[in-house]
């Protein structure tokens, strides 16, 4: 479309950033419309940090899943995995060798084992990747089970220290009723959150691996014709969604203490649903990282808002059904009319090569 | 004086299920050189560059690259070694921009400097002056663009081999004359290019030597100053050369006051094409002639409402229809034979028997299956009619042949016994054999009294089977050739009138 | 006619799978086969397989052909066969004195509500153009809060005779009654392949919807025709598995069965990209995992490590499926037969042949 680029240097919005902006204004919107709705709890920073607070897992997972989905792929097993973690760090911190160090390094190796078996499977043979994530899935949740049924409650002396452990930011807070200033505070899964969305969105902006996931996920056939290493690209997205899961489920006991049966359960549709939300397409090739923590805040600042307006916890589920529907639909009708606005826009011959000189004049200098 | 030789195939063998793509084929391309390898469509040319580019395994044979043995397996390793190519789909990716498609899989660099890369490719658009921004998406762009693109990228990149596989079809003439400097300047450089083309005139324009293929089969390699444009059209042809002439044209009588079959009034679709009139008399051929993207296809389609059709109207034997889906084009005994054979005309995965029957099923109805043994002796009968090669009856269209597939699909048609049949780039990508079986097919329908369009890139094929020919230029017609002596140059030189009548009004 | 024409190769997984697990179970006691009568009706391992999968071989079904159309899976369907069976449940019980033709009334009611799901998803698939997955995430996401509000929160309880006889046994009739059903409901698709072209349309639009266009095949309708079919079939689903636990527990009823029936759909030979199907295959493919989930509780594996197992073994079977892994086998062994071409062994050119066969399946 050499006209439009002519008549108007700038270049249009990519898919990716549309759909990002989209989902950036919706939860703008949503949050002020909060805000006014219910000032007594939205108003305060605390509630909004306890978004990050207690949702960092789901956040971390849905990056991981996002850079899978950009690559064309879905990756259904992270939340038994995760889950998986927790029980396994909770198994260990029990035990008389527990060390927090050590914790780390099995939820790590827990993840990137997953992410190296499911991507080699799916990659290299090239296998139905919602098969072999399921049965991932299966393998987490069985695992977990056979490792321990009962929840275990850490009560290490370090770990306890470090699940109670908040930064506090004194600058920042509510008077409470008594007028007593209550600081704000961060858990440290927040600042995971925040170092991992800035480390992987780098990743996919900035690096030569994340614009090659963009391209395997816009057309797998034409990136290994300019010479990508297709198989090796999307080997890499499972991995790293694998290590996310890990980090995602060392960050959930961190929050909550305790390993359990049900631990992240589920979470995987919630992940996808936040990334479809945050403006994620699963044919790939299409979305942005910054997306990922905007779409899972979207959705959980609509079941805020559900419970605040009193709306039974079993509905919450039907009003996120009806969220989705939402974007779902107002994506899909946003993709068509761009696609429309292209062929007409497109087409006149009268703006199809214009000669040489009009060319550079017009060009951007 | 030949240079020294940088690229040498020998005894290269390759085949897919149901033929075989290259039969010990040998090739040279040496330094300094434009090379063009020419042969008809199915010929094995892209097959050859495939396997040059390891986007195919070759089944036997050797390559060497400047002495050293190579085998490549992925296109990425072809590139590491200087090998550019430019293929004639595009292959690039559409969610990226422009700039990023330029350089994306080239470099080794872990991160991504956009700030260099975008300057880097506003300077390499500038200098080859395409008309695109690098921070566009490449989706924005347009086709011919696009493929410009993708060769600024092969010629960025600092190769001793550049392959242009049919890089000009999308291309008007100031790109191609864009192009054809970009080229000298590399040959001067030293680069070893070769050159797939249609257009015989660029091949004389451009390129120093020519090897010929022909069934898979090397023919042999000439220069191009020995060797006349007859002595080349007969080495790509062979004997067809000889079954070719033979076609001799159905001309049906057509007076002013007959009503043709099918009369189109300012018909116009979302494709883009200009409100055009058209008409087709019983019995009578008529072809649509332009260079690719001038609308040839988007015309007929519109006429059998493949694109949604925006208006105008149809009228079939004076009476106004109502066509606004293919169905109904079907249900008025109009059959189409759609341009992209793998994207719109086969059923990859179902049987040949299936393939056949779908549209006359289709047209029966949902709840009237035809029988098994209906549907069987249907596929049957036009698998012996037409000389379609299965196996049985029962193999999926995907291990045909091309040109098998295609009489596949001549045969769907041939079986609703339509009125009026287009046949959009019947003879496009299979072997010369079976061009000649359609053509003579064409003929012989019309002499039975079905309404036929034929449309070929090849204009002399056109020639030798049409009775009317319209020239389409920009989207428009620019005017019609009857007569039983046209050449290619009388379709050219109205191409080249009709543009600048275009440019007057 | 036409169906017994076709080929067989694509069942050549799914049914050495499923000769693979009765062998293991031979092996593990030769009464595998063993059929007892109790009341009059037959009880015993392969009456409780056909018994337990009767609801995942109607999902399945409807799966397949979701797949086979829309290149894409339903993940609502046992969130839909809640909701409806929820509409059943709501129904019988305020009917007050439960006849057979409150039931049968009850089942049409539940049956218009699946359809209307099937609806809901099929027309954001085909007009809006979404991914099947996605446009079924949101009735995942939101289906039992539905089903919840629809039968009032209590997981109320279907205490008649009726339903338990269709949940269990009818007097005089030897047959549990759920595998009655689904062999009327297998018997009923069968007729509708028969005397449509569903088959036909249905490839086309999930091989080339371009191409089915310029046929005269609507892809849309095509592709919303399987979904309403999918609705159907989750409330015949929702219907069995409701009377099957004689109480409408909202929460977990069918709880991910999607799973179960996309892996049946695998098993089964389909391509999860779309495109040709075979409805036997999707169906035995339902019949060998409710035999692997059986297979493992016989080998008293503890209940706990029955995921593993199930998650090993069909990883296991996607790799022997994989055409990658075929390929390089082929190729391997092509290569050990031109070395020593004498010693090329019968045995090995047998297992390629096998191989090939199952792989048809992959392509």
């Amino acid at each position: 479309m050499a006209s439009v680029n002519m008549i108007k240097p700038k270049a249009r919005l990519s898919n990716s950033n549309i759909l990002f902006l989209i989902a950036a204004v919706i939860f703008v919107l949503m949050y002020l419309f909060a805000i006014i709705s219910f000032p007594g709890s939205f108003l305060q920073f605390q509630t909004f940090f306890d978004l990050f607070n207690l949702n960092a897992p789901l956040i971390i997972m849905t990056l991981g899943l996002c850079i899978v989905m950009i690559g064309g792929g879905i990756d259904i097993s992270i939340g038994a995995v995760c889950g998986l973690v927790t029980m396994a760090c909770a198994v260990f911190l029990e035990s008389r060798m527990g060390s927090i160090g050590g914790a780390i390094l099995i939820s790590l190796g827990i993840g990137i084992a997953f992410g190296i078996l499911q991507g080699y499977l799916i990659a290299y043979l090239e296998i139905q990747p919602f098969i072999i994530t399921l049965s991932g899935l299966f393998l987490a949740q069985g695992l977990l089970t056979t490792l321990h049924k009962d929840p275990i409650n850490v009560t290490m002396g370090a770990f306890v220290r470090l699940r109670d452990f908040d930064f506090v930011i004194s600058w920042l807070g509510t008077k409470n009723r008594l007028g007593v200033f209550i600081p704000c505070e961060i858990k440290p899964g927040t600042i995971i959150v925040v170092i991992l969305l800035v480390i992987l969105a780098s990743l996919m902006k900035w690096s030569r691996f994340g614009r090659n996931v963009y391209a395997v996920g816009g057309n797998s056939h034409s990136a290994m014709m300019l010479g990508i290493n297709v198989k090796r690209t999307v080997f890499i997205t499972y991995v790293i969604s694998g290590l996310t899961a890990g980090i995602a489920g060392f960050v959930y006991i961190m929050t909550t203490g305790a390993g359990n049966v049900g631990n992240a359960a589920g979470a995987e549709m919630k992940a996808i649903a936040s990334a479809i939300i945050g403006g994620t397409l699963l044919n790939g090739g299409v979305g942005n990282l910054l997306g990922a923590p905007i779409g899972t805040l979207t959705l959980l600042v609509i079941n805020e808002l559900i419970r605040a307006a009193g709306v039974q916890s079993n509905f919450q589920a039907m009003v996120s059904g009806l969220l989705l529907y939402f974007f779902i639909v107002l994506q899909s009708i946003i993709m068509s009319l761009r696609d429309r606005r292209r062929v007409s826009i497109a087409l006149p011959p009268w703006l199809r090569f214009p000669g040489k000189g009009q060319v550079a004049s017009q060009r951007q200098p | 004086m030949l240079s020294e030789t940088i690229l040498e195939m020998k005894d290269i063998s390759k085949s897919f299920p149901g033929v075989k793509a290259l039969d010990s084929v040998d090739f040279k391309l040496r330094k300094s050189e434009i090379h063009a390898l020419m042969g008809e469509n199915g010929a094995g040319k892209s097959t050859l560059i495939k396997v040059i580019t390891g986007v195919y395994e070759k089944d036997a044979g050797l390559i060497t690259l400047q002495g050293e043995p190579i085998h490549f397996k992925s296109p990425q390793e072809a590139q590491n070694k200087g090998i550019g190519t430019v293929y004639q789909e595009i292959m690039l990716c559409p969610n990226l921009t422009v700039a990023e498609n330029m350089y994306i899989g080239r470099s080794h660099s872990p991160i991504v400097n956009w700030k260099q890369m975008n300057e880097q490719a506003a300077r390499l658009l500038q200098s080859l002056g395409i008309p695109a921004s690098p921070i566009q998406e490449l989706a924005s762009c347009s086709l011919a663009v696009q493929q410009m693109i993708a060769i600024a990228r092969a010629v960025d990149m600092d190769c001793k081999i550049l392959i242009l596989d049919e890089p000009t079809s999308s291309l008007d003439e100031d790109e191609v004359h864009k192009l054809f400097e970009l080229m000298r300047e590399l040959k001067a450089r030293g680069v070893g290019i070769i050159f797939i083309t249609h257009f015989l005139e660029q091949v004389y324009e451009i390129s120093d030597m020519i090897t010929v293929l022909r069934n898979g089969k090397l023919i042999g390699e000439y220069e191009t100053s020995s060797l006349s444009q007859i002595e080349l059209i007969s080495k790509m042809l062979g004997n067809e050369l000889e079954d070719i002439t033979k076609i001799k044209k159905y001309e049906p009588h057509v007076s002013d006051t007959t009503i043709p079959v099918l009369e189109a009034v300012g018909i116009s679709s979302v494709a883009g094409v200009r409100p055009f009139d058209f008409a087709i008399h019983k019995g009578e051929v008529n072809g649509f002639a332009g260079l690719l993207g001038s609308g040839r296809s988007e015309s007929v389609r519109a006429i059998f409402s493949a694109d949604k059709v925006t208006g105008g109207e149809i009228r079939m034997h004076g009476k106004k229809v109502k066509i606004r889906s293919p169905l109904h084009a079907m249900k008025h005994r109009i059959g189409y034979l759609p341009e992209d054979r793998k994207g719109d005309g086969i059923i990859e995965d179902l049987s040949v028997r299936d393939n056949i029957i779908l549209t006359l099923q289709v047209l029966k109805g949902f709840f009237k299956p035809f029988s098994w043994k209906q549907a069987e002796a249907f596929a049957e009968e036009y698998i012996k009619k037409l000389n379609i090669k299965t196996p049985t009856s029962n193999t999926p269209i995907k291990s045909l042949s091309g040109g098998n597939q295609q009489k596949v699909i001549l045969a769907r048609w041939l079986l609703t016994n339509p009125e009026y049949l287009i046949l959009d780039e019947p003879t496009r990508g299979i072997d010369v054999g079976t061009k000649v079986e359609i053509q003579k097919l064409v003929i012989k329908l019309a002499a039975s009294g079905m309404s036929l369009t034929f449309i070929s890139s090849e204009i002399d094929e056109m020639l030798r089977t049409c009775s009317r020919l319209i020239v389409m230029k920009d989207r428009q017609i620019v005017g019609e050739l009857r007569g039983t002596d046209l050449s290619e140059n009388d379709v050219m030189n109205m191409i080249a009138q009709g543009g600048e009548n275009v440019c007057a009004q | 006619m036409r169906t017994m024409k076709r080929s067989f190769s694509h069942l050549v997984l799914p049914i050495s799978i499923l000769l693979l697990l009765i062998i293991i179970n031979l092996i593990k006691g030769a009464d595998y086969f063993s059929i007892t009568v109790v009341n009059g009706a037959f009880y015993g391992n392969i009456p409780n397989i056909l018994f337990g999968a009767s609801e995942l071989v109607i999902l399945s079904i409807g799966m397949t052909l979701v797949t086979a159309a829309s290149r894409g899976q339903d993940i609502s369907i046992g969130e839909s066969a809640t909701i409806s069976s929820a509409v059943f449940v709501l129904f019988v019980l305020q009917a007050g004195e439960v006849t057979l033709l409150v039931i049968v009334v009850g089942f049409l009611l539940s049956c218009v509500v699946g359809l209307a799901l099937g609806a809901f998803n099929g027309i954001l698939v085909s007009v809006f153009k979404v991914q099947p997955m996605i446009a079924s995430l949101i009735l995942f996401t939101g289906g039992r809060s539905i089903a919840f509000m629809i039968d009032g929160k209590l997981s109320p309880i279907l205490a008649n005779d009726i339903s338990n006889q269709i949940g269990t046994v009818i007097p005089g009739i030897p047959i549990q009654t759920p595998i009655i059903l689904t062999v009327v409901f297998i018997v009923c698709i069968a007729m509708l392949f028969k005397t449509t072209n569903l088959r036909l349309y249905v490839e086309t639009v999930g091989i080339n919807p371009n191409a089915a266009r310029l046929n005269g095949i609507n892809p849309k309708k095509i592709i919303f025709l399987t979904f309403l079919i999918m609705g159907f079939c989750t409330a015949v689903a929702g219907f069995i598995a409701v009377n099957k636990a004689g109480r409408h527990d909202s929460v977990n009823l069918l709880k991910l069965i999607m799973m179960d029936a996309i892996l049946a759909v695998a098993i089964g030979g389909n391509p999860l990209i779309g495109g040709k199907f075979s409805i036997t295959g999707s169906i035995i493919g339902a019949y060998t995992i409710e035999v692997l989930n059986r297979t493992l509780l016989r080998l008293e594996i503890e209940p706990a490590m029955i995921k593993v197992f199930k998650a090993v073994f069909i990883i296991m079977l996607m790799i022997i499926a994989s055409p990658v892994v075929r390929a390089s086998i082929r190729k391997a062994l092509d290569r050990v037969r031109t070395k020593n071409p004498t010693k090329g062994s019968a045995a090995m050119v047998s297992m390629v042949s096998t191989m090939d066969m199952i792989g048809e399946k992959g392509e």
